[in-house]
């Protein structure tokens, strides 16, 4: 048994039981009285903020009246109608910058109705019930490939095969689900949460899903093209940014999505090594969730070093105060110029860095933080185009999800268009499914 | 700290706040408990004649409405008079008054409509020492079917009659107690003033059912699947009461008499409120049942700060100074113009006001791309919707126009001059204005 002082990268650094504890449900479900009082809080606005915030537009004082009136099957439904994806996003949404915070509560009390912890009761309520919620239309004869199974993958092929369409999903992992299953924190999606979700989805029928297969290896998107009606492609962004630091290719320096992966897929948390001083390269939710996650595995110091402001950040002021209330370091205009150690890294060293307004700027200080592991959460980048136009780094899109090919259609972190989170990819697989089904019924 | 000490029919209590005959008040350890707390006087649970004491159920007594939050709103109770022997109950009577000979102790009282059943019971009454006597006549379940409680008090005949024998055969303060369950509660009244009754109580408890079971369909509360009508109070049940209060302080064949108000009594506003109205003192139960004795305290230094703001020195003070400025919808001035007002600065921008007027009223909320709400004076009627619908007290507030300004919804300028519907020249039986 090895501590949080012990030297180097090592595993079990906490006994099972505090692991246990740590990566519990971050926030614990409502039981029905929580619900209903929580859920007394909703003013029932008129074209409600909220929805509007919410990149499913979900009828947010509608459901929260079905919970009130003690109908929260049918608030399930409400949600589900408009993301079907709606049990993740509850426990993964940063609410606090989409409906919370533009609940009209958040600004005349500074406390905002709890929509997040609502959506879960009521959809936790309705995917308890044994029957799966949606029948399917009659069958269309119409076959749709769906490339990736994660959130813009799955809400796609939701949709189509609600409609009747055949849908075919490939997915380069071993299980579905995509960042739901391997790309956030374990306290976010606990018992299994993202495979179960991805069960229940199925229930809806017609789709079939095929995993282990990558674009490009055994399936093209010319191939595709010829066999299916259509493609939609949500293959997520496979690739991540190098720091470009010397050192970076030392022992114990790793991507932080492959740390999280490696976490959620763990069957024994205490078998897991992490650094006793671990440093978090990025400001994002995936530097949150790395550097979270190695505290709760029994890390002793834990620093995220981003290289602009907090301002900046793109983890919310939530995350943020997770990740302090857990014990991990903040730094702030701090970027990576080397990383030192003989083989395997033993110290980082950082450059402060100003911002004048022409641009960010080193200082030339520097300074090193003890390190035996660093994980680097600087921003993922698409390796998957399939020779489709681009904007940017990103599959360029118009409409609901059109690429540049007819009768591909692209959505989620793959696609311009919207923040890269849960709900956006939810909304984009949702909205080409619905253009999908118009232009092969031919309505458009 | 303005003194609160009342002088209600010649009892003093050292407040208006006393508790309603109900369950708080069955019993000797429940009423010393709420002198503990304060309370400035009691109707003791009402007691029956001689003999086996009436039954109760033995299931649920009461249902409730709620509001957010499960405040209770509204309470029904299918309780009946009270269910010990009456010797128990005059002597614990006895005792409390004796032990607190500063609070008011009246009794309530129900027995059959007979001369003789008054007769018994009213000495028996007497030697407890109380300060006086409320006449039952408002229970509108279980005693009623069997000839007492609202079925005396829905016949004006009856209570007159009966209100004589109890003047007859006791010699303090006799109040009778009126039930809601009628279609004008001035007739009952005045019946109990022809009777020569010191002072009404009101309200008793409504008629009412507050929910029905979907599962078994019995009404609540459910008596092995099936329910009753209970007596509904509480908060829901103010309106109706001051409104009732009212109309009693401005007959003119009833003015003058005294009324201790009750009906959803829960806060020292709502106390004020009815005395306003001309009530003398207020009762409470609900609140007491909801909240506990405790209340009271809030009701006591809420009342007494009000006053002294105002100047009051005393709550006879207070007593029907809202009563001249209640009227008849047609003596009110329809010259007068308001127009709503919306704060931008409590806007919380809900939009409740907005689905309200729009959906339901006269379109005169306007909504801009970034959810700022104004009021369209142009089509405003000052309904008030708006205001009753925003979740912020006083965001929005209802302006009156001045006289010489235009209404820009009638075109018309503002009127200095009062002028009613009687003279309008709407109104095919108007008469000329003097």
């Amino acid at each position: 048994m090895s501590s949080p002082m012990t030297p180097g990268i090592a595993a079990a650094r906490l006994p099972a039981e505090i692991l246990g504890e740590n990566f519990g449900d971050l926030h614990a479900p409502f039981t029905p009285h929580e619900a209903a009082v929580a859920a007394d809080r909703c003013y029932f606005c008129h074209d409600a903020p909220c929805v509007t915030a919410c990149p499913t537009d979900i009828d947010i004082p509608l459901f929260i009246r079905q919970i009130s009136t003690g109908t929260p099957e049918a608030a399930g439904k409400t949600i589900f109608d408009q993301n079907i994806l709606g049990g993740m996003c509850a426990r993964v949404c940063p609410t606090e910058d989409l409906c919370e915070q533009a609940c009209v509560r958040e600004m005349a009390e500074g406390k905002p109705v709890e929509i997040g912890r609502l959506q879960r009761h009521a959809t936790d309520t309705l995917m308890a019930k044994q029957r799966h919620p949606y029948d399917r239309a009659p069958e269309t004869g119409k076959k749709v490939a769906v490339v990736g199974a994660g959130p813009a993958g799955l809400a796609c092929a939701h949709r189509l095969a609600m409609h009747g369409h055949d849908v075919t999903v490939y997915d380069a992992e071993a299980k579905a689900g995509g960042l739901n299953e391997f790309g956030i924190a374990a306290y976010k999606s606990t018992d299994d949460f993202a495979a179960r979700e991805v069960d229940w989805l199925l229930g809806i029928g017609g789709i079939t899903v095929q995993t282990g297969v990558r674009l490009g290896e055994g399936i093209s998107l010319g191939g595709l093209t010829e066999s299916y009606d259509a493609v939609f492609l949500g293959v997520g962004l496979g690739g991540v940014n190098a720091l470009g630091s010397a050192g970076e290719d030392k022992d114990g320096v790793r991507n932080a999505v492959d740390f999280i992966k490696e976490l959620r897929q763990a069957s024994d948390l205490a078998a897991l090594p992490v650094g006793r001083d671990v440093v978090v390269i990025g400001g994002g939710m995936t530097a949150v969730d790395a550097a979270v996650q190695s505290k709760l595995l029994g890390a002793q110091n834990v620093t995220i070093a981003y290289r602009r402001g907090r301002e900046a950040m793109s983890a919310s002021t939530y995350e943020q105060d997770l990740a302090a209330s857990k014990g991990v370091r903040l730094m702030f205009n701090a970027q990576p110029v080397a990383i030192h150690g003989n083989g395997a890294v033993r110290e980082i060293e950082l450059e402060y860095t100003t911002d004048d307004g022409s641009g960010l700027k080193g200082t030339g200080e520097t300074v090193r933080l003890p390190a035996d592991q660093v994980f680097k959460a600087i921003g993922q980048t698409l390796t998957t185009d399939g020779g489709l136009a681009l904007a940017g780094r990103k599959i360029a899109v118009t409409g609901a999800g059109r690429t540049s090919k007819a009768g591909v259609w692209a959505g989620g972190d793959c696609a311009t268009g919207g923040d890269d989170l849960t709900v956006t990819a939810v909304a984009e697989g949702r909205d080409a499914a619905m253009d999908i089904h118009a232009t092969l019924m031919g309505s458009n | 700290m303005a003194d609160l000490t009342t002088n209600f029919l010649g009892i003093k209590s050292p407040n208006p706040f006393w508790l309603a005959s109900a369950p708080p008040t069955d019993k000797e350890y429940n009423v010393r408990r709420a002198f503990e707390a304060g309370w400035g006087g009691v109707v003791w649970k009402t007691l029956g004649s001689e003999g086996p004491p009436v039954v109760n159920v033995n299931g649920p007594r009461y249902g409730a409405i709620y509001g957010a939050d499960r405040r209770l709103l509204g309470l029904n109770n299918i309780e009946l008079i009270t269910d010990r022997p009456l010797e128990v109950n005059l002597e614990e009577i006895t005792r409390v008054k004796a032990d607190y000979p500063d609070r008011a102790m009246i009794v309530s009282i129900m027995v059959p409509c007979e001369e003789q059943a008054w007769k018994d019971i009213l000495p028996r009454v007497a030697a407890t020492g109380a300060d006086g006597i409320e006449l039952n006549f408002g229970c509108p379940h279980g005693m009623s079917e069997r000839g007492m409680g609202a079925a005396v008090g829905q016949v004006p005949e009856y209570i007159e009659m009966v209100t004589r024998w109890c003047k007859q055969y006791y010699d303090k303060p006799v109040i009778v107690k009126l039930t809601p369950n009628i279609t004008d509660v001035r007739k009952p009244a005045a019946a109990a003033m022809r009777g020569g009754a010191d002072a009404v109580s009101l309200i008793n408890t409504i008629n009412s059912i507050t929910s029905v079971n979907l599962d078994t369909m019995s009404p609540e509360p459910s008596i092995d699947g099936k329910g009753s009508h209970g007596g509904y109070c509480g908060p829901a049940v103010k309106p109706i009461a001051m409104s009732m209060v009212s109309e009693i302080a401005r007959n003119p064949e009833t003015r003058g008499l005294p009324i201790s108000g009750i009906g959803g009594i829960t806060t020292w506003r709502d106390a004020a409120e009815f005395i306003s109205l001309g009530a003398g003192n207020v009762q409470v139960c609900t609140a007491a049942m909801t909240y506990g004795f405790k209340i009271v305290q809030e009701m006591i230094s809420g009342l007494s700060q009000w006053m002294d703001e105002k100047g009051y020195t005393s709550v006879e003070e207070v007593v029907g100074r809202a009563v001249p400025n209640v009227t008849d919808w047609q003596y009110l001035n329809l010259n007068y113009v308001a127009k709503a007002k919306i704060n931008q600065d409590d806007c919380i921008k809900c939009g409740r006001c907005y689905a309200a007027c729009e959906d339901t009223s006269h379109q005169a909320i306007a909504m801009s791309e970034d959810r700022t709400f104004s009021v369209i004076d142009a089509e405003c009627v000052a309904c008030n919707l708006c205001v009753d619908v925003c979740p912020v007290e006083n965001c929005i507030t209802m302006e009156a126009m001045q006289p010489g300004e235009v209404d820009p919804r009638t075109g018309k300028v503002v009127q200095k001059e009062y002028a009613n519907w009687t003279t309008h020249p709407n109104n095919p039986g108007a008469v000329a204005a003097e």
